[in-house]
């Protein structure tokens, strides 16, 4: 989804706050927050793809406003209470979940991923070196493409493995496995000419997110001569 | 259903109670979350002891000695390039901690990237908060923020410069915008003057933003202190 947690480049939110002491926990709560999550993530309870979606799910000016640690407990009682895990009568008198429209829930999970026929195949259909196009999609569900990148151009640089695709693992469609490439996209292809020559941005993407970039028609060549795969 | 865990109206309810600090919303709402799991055995209250305890126990000087011992053992450094998590064994990191498996979000796959005097990486996560807790611990705050996560990518040079570090324009800059099944960490460059250190005096100038990549290590400098530098804009014309 083209939600607000897909930060990349947006402009007009100031700068970096930093703390003093940086203490790892703002409050007793937060950490035993952190412990709920990560064990219901451990105990599958929740795949750690729909953990995020439900986060990305909160409305946006909850999200921007609410706290770390309060994003993270928005998040896992939206799911519990989807799965039917815990009844909304059980969070009666909770005040960040009564209605109030502050604190709302995340909203419902649209979950119509434009990625609806994956490949099931673990072979790589791209190594190190090729140019590739990150797809220019703009799914309503869980995808770990972010907007900055999507029809633009990078290089493969490593083959990271083979790892469930999150754009159906989000959605309770199973672990559908695919590569997942390092891809290296030069700033200037990202941010136009204004950004410096040589520096770039890498970002890890799921095969599925990816398309060789097509042939050159000027020099006839054909995609580096490598031919059709 | 009336619970224990309402404390919300516990004022009312309980007077006499002594009060440390007062309750917030979130609080009540962890609260509750948490008793209900245990109630619907989700897991146990022992369970989540131990791995609250697990978090608070990492930090990152596990990093640290990783970067001394590449610098001063360059077959290790092979190593720690090639198969970062095997190598991670090595300096007594196992990524498979707490559970075996690693943790849902830590994932068993770490890369190293290794900086040059012309080549300085630096780590981002744009969509959430990827961070390669086994070896770093938990994120510090900044690291999280929608400021740090949308400007990265785009500015990376700017906001170095507000951690203090302001790179010259040959130093080529990559950013790493880490959110998907690999965590990252930066092998800096060894400074000069370090030379006949040992390792462990070594591990006392890698600082956790040292490997983050918004500093660089220098003898001396044993802490993230972080001079504000608001509103400046040292590079560019960009108006972010």
């Amino acid at each position: 989804m083209n939600g607000v947690h897909d930060l990349g480049g947006m402009h007009g939110f100031g700068p970096i706050p930093r703390e003093e002491n940086e203490p790892v926990f703002h409050a007793d709560w937060e950490r035993r927050m952190y412990g709920i999550a990560r064990i219901l993530l451990n105990q599958r309870v929740f795949t750690l793809d729909e953990y995020r979606h439900s986060i990305e799910r909160i409305p946006p000016s909850v999200y921007l406003g609410a706290k770390y640690y309060e994003k993270w407990a928005i998040g896992a009682t939206g799911l519990l209470l989807e799965k039917g895990i815990i009844k909304p009568s059980d969070l009666k008198g909770v005040k960040p979940i009564n209605l109030n429209p502050t604190f709302s829930l995340s909203a419902k999970a649209r979950g119509d991923s434009i990625f609806k026929h994956p490949s099931r195949a673990v072979k790589a259909r791209f190594k190190p070196g090729d140019k590739v196009i990150a797809r220019n999609v703009n799914p309503r569900g869980h995808t770990r493409l972010p907007r900055y990148v999507r029809g633009k151009r990078g290089t493969i640089q490593f083959d990271e493995g083979v790892f469930a695709l999150p754009d159906a693992n989000a959605h309770g469609g199973g672990m559908i496995l695919q590569h997942v490439y390092s891809v290296r996209f030069a700033a200037r292809e990202l941010w136009g000419p204004e950004a410096p020559a040589r520096d770039s941005v890498a970002i890890d993407l799921w095969e599925q997110y990816l398309e060789p970039e097509p042939a050159r028609s000027s020099n006839g060549r054909g995609r580096n001569g490598r031919g059709r795969r | 259903m009336s619970h224990a865990h309402t404390p919300g109206n516990g004022g009312a309810e309980h007077p006499a109670a002594p009060t440390v600090d007062e309750i917030t919303d979130f609080e009540v709402l962890e609260i509750a979350v948490r008793e209900l799991a245990i109630e619907h055995g989700l897991f146990t209250a022992e369970d989540h002891r131990r791995f609250t305890e697990w978090a608070e126990s990492i930090g990152p000087a596990a990093g640290s000695r990783l970067v001394a011992k590449a610098w001063v053992d360059p077959a290790f450094k092979e190593r720690v390039l090639k198969d970062a998590v095997k190598a991670c064994k090595e300096i007594g990191i196992d990524w498979a901690e707490p559970t075996g498996f690693g943790t849902p979000s830590d994932y068993m796959n770490l890369r190293v990237l290794e900086d040059t005097p012309t080549l300085h990486h630096v780590i981002v996560c744009t969509l959430c908060s990827c961070y390669p807790r086994p070896l770093l611990g938990m994120s510090p705050e900044w690291y999280r923020t929608t400021n740090y996560r949308r400007r990265l990518v785009r500015w990376p040079r700017q906001v170095l410069a507000e951690f203090g570090l302001v790179l010259p324009p040959e130093v080529e800059i990559r950013v790493e915008d880490s959110n998907q099944k690999c965590r990252f960490m930066v092998l800096p460059v060894r400074p000069a003057g370090t030379e006949n250190w040992t390792e462990e005096q070594l591990a006392e100038i890698v600082t956790r933003d040292c490997m983050i990549g918004v500093a660089l290590p220098r003898p001396g400098r044993t802490a993230d202190v972080h001079p504000m530098h608001r509103a400046r804009r040292p590079v560019g014309s960009s108006r972010d």
